[in-house]
């Protein structure tokens, strides 16, 4: 065990290659791994975010929902109402258009009526004096008795 | 299992090369130095006499080139996969080495409170390096002596595979570490605040012949634990497997029950560097 200049040849060699792991070795290796770290917790912060973002949408899912069920529920409501009130609407306008329709006829009849009437008497007259001259076996002056027979008339 | 057989058959080709066992464990205990020979010349040394008479300005080729090749293994495995790296969905490869370098960041993290960009690279370049340079034991003790004794031609050759194995080794990491202690102290804190933290703690400035006594050795024992640790256990589990390897065939099981205790006290070793590095630098950079 004699000790001899290789020691040199040692100290010189270590530090050339502890000179040459700290420059040419090292950082790469360590920036890959620090890089490769960060990634990894980025991504990791990511899905913590993606499944925040998640929970946040399926409330805001299930508040729409909620809205709407409200809304359908509030437009059901409005559109029974304005069914009911266009039915009314109609009933009512039914009911007056057979009022009309009704006065109409019932006028109608009247008229019908008094023109049977007219003619039921024009005809009664001619009958009367057709009856009064077969009773009278003469010929009445139609002319004389007019005035008499217009009378007859009318009071029918 | 294929290639400790062809150790075994090895070790017993080999075995009339070898006297005795001590012999065998001798050898391959010797380096393979280079250095200045007595008549002047530089060369290979042929024994462990001739090694050591080489003096202080020799080098260990072999446990220095393993642990170059090592280091150069790990560089490059790393750079390969931060060339590519991807923050997307990583490879099977790119993940083995991002959990290695998520280990090392926690560890300097948990450990180390100032702010310094290098200790991080420095501790997965030490963690990775000591790791590597420790495997080597796994591997069979004669294979790779055997590698080079075949390409030199030599059957007599000493080498030595296991870089941590070789105090020179552990004893450079050591002093490495222990020269950025001093480094990172004197820039944090100024020379009067390093000295001074070795004079005047624990008991104030008027015990201070005390105080260097107990802070010194203290500050000393850094480099000095940290290389005989992993000298020593590493040395100690190779001069098993040499003592193992010695018993032929029966070596089988038991270089396996102690190969598989083997990986735990390497990787253990390794993190151990690692974490008392840290440990080192952190109270470097911290002011009192």
């Amino acid at each position: 065990m004699n000790l001899n200049a290789t020691i040199f040849g040692q100290i010189i060699a270590f530090f050339v290659f502890a000179w040459f792991c700290k420059n040419y070795v090292w950082p790469p290796i360590v920036a890959a791994l620090d890089e490769r770290q960060k990634k990894i917790a980025d991504g990791l912060e990511a899905a913590d975010r993606a499944g925040k973002d998640l929970e946040l949408a399926q409330e805001k899912a299930s508040q729409l929902l909620k809205e709407a069920k409200k809304d359908s529920v509030s437009i059901l409501d409005q559109a029974n109402k304005r069914a009911s009130q266009i039915v009314d609407e109609a009933k009512e306008q039914a009911r007056l258009e057979g009022q009309r329709l009704i006065t109409a006829a019932q006028a109608e009849i009247e008229q019908e009526v008094l023109r049977a009437k007219e003619d039921l008497r024009a005809q009664v007259s001619a009958l009367a004096i057709s009856g009064a001259e077969k009773i009278l076996q003469s010929s009445v002056d139609e002319k004389v008795h007019a005035s008499m027979l217009d009378q007859l008339a009318t009071s029918l | 299992m294929a290639a400790e057989e062809h150790a075994v058959e090895g070790a017993q080709e080999h075995a009339p090369q070898y006297a005795t066992g001590g012999e065998y464990i001798q050898h391959h205990l010797g380096f393979l130095v280079f250095g200045q020979k007595e008549d002047g010349h530089w060369g290979f040394a042929h024994s462990e006499e001739e090694a050591k008479d080489m003096g202080f300005w020799s080098l260990n080729v072999d446990t220095m080139g393993i642990s170059l090749v090592l280091g150069l293994i790990f560089l490059a495995l790393f750079k390969t996969v931060s060339k590519k790296a991807t923050s997307g969905v990583p490879g099977g490869f790119q993940n083995a080495i991002e959990m290695i370098v998520e280990m090392v960041q926690t560890n300097v993290k948990n450990t180390f409170h100032a702010k310094n960009d290098y200790i991080a690279p420095l501790s997965l370049t030490i963690f990775c390096w000591v790791f590597l340079m420790n495997l080597m034991d796994l591997v069979p003790v004669d294979v790779i002596p055997l590698i080079a004794q075949t390409i030199a031609g030599d059957s007599h050759l000493y080498f030595k595979a296991v870089p941590s194995t070789d105090v020179n080794i552990t004893a450079g990491l050591a002093l490495s570490v222990f020269i950025m202690i001093i480094y990172y102290s004197i820039k944090i804190k100024g020379v009067g605040g390093f000295l001074g933290e070795l004079a005047f703690h624990p008991f104030g400035k008027w015990a201070m012949p005390l105080n260097l006594v107990m802070e010194l050795p203290a500050f000393l024992a850094k480099p000095v634990s940290l290389a005989l640790r992993l000298f020593g256990n590493l040395f100690a589990g190779e001069v098993i497997f040499l003592v193992i390897a010695l018993l032929g065939w029966y070596q089988l099981p038991l270089h396996f029950a102690w190969a598989v205790f083997h990986i735990l006290v390497i990787t253990l070793q390794a993190y151990l560097f690692m974490m008392l590095t840290i440990v080192y630098l952190n109270q470097a950079h911290n002011d009192h």
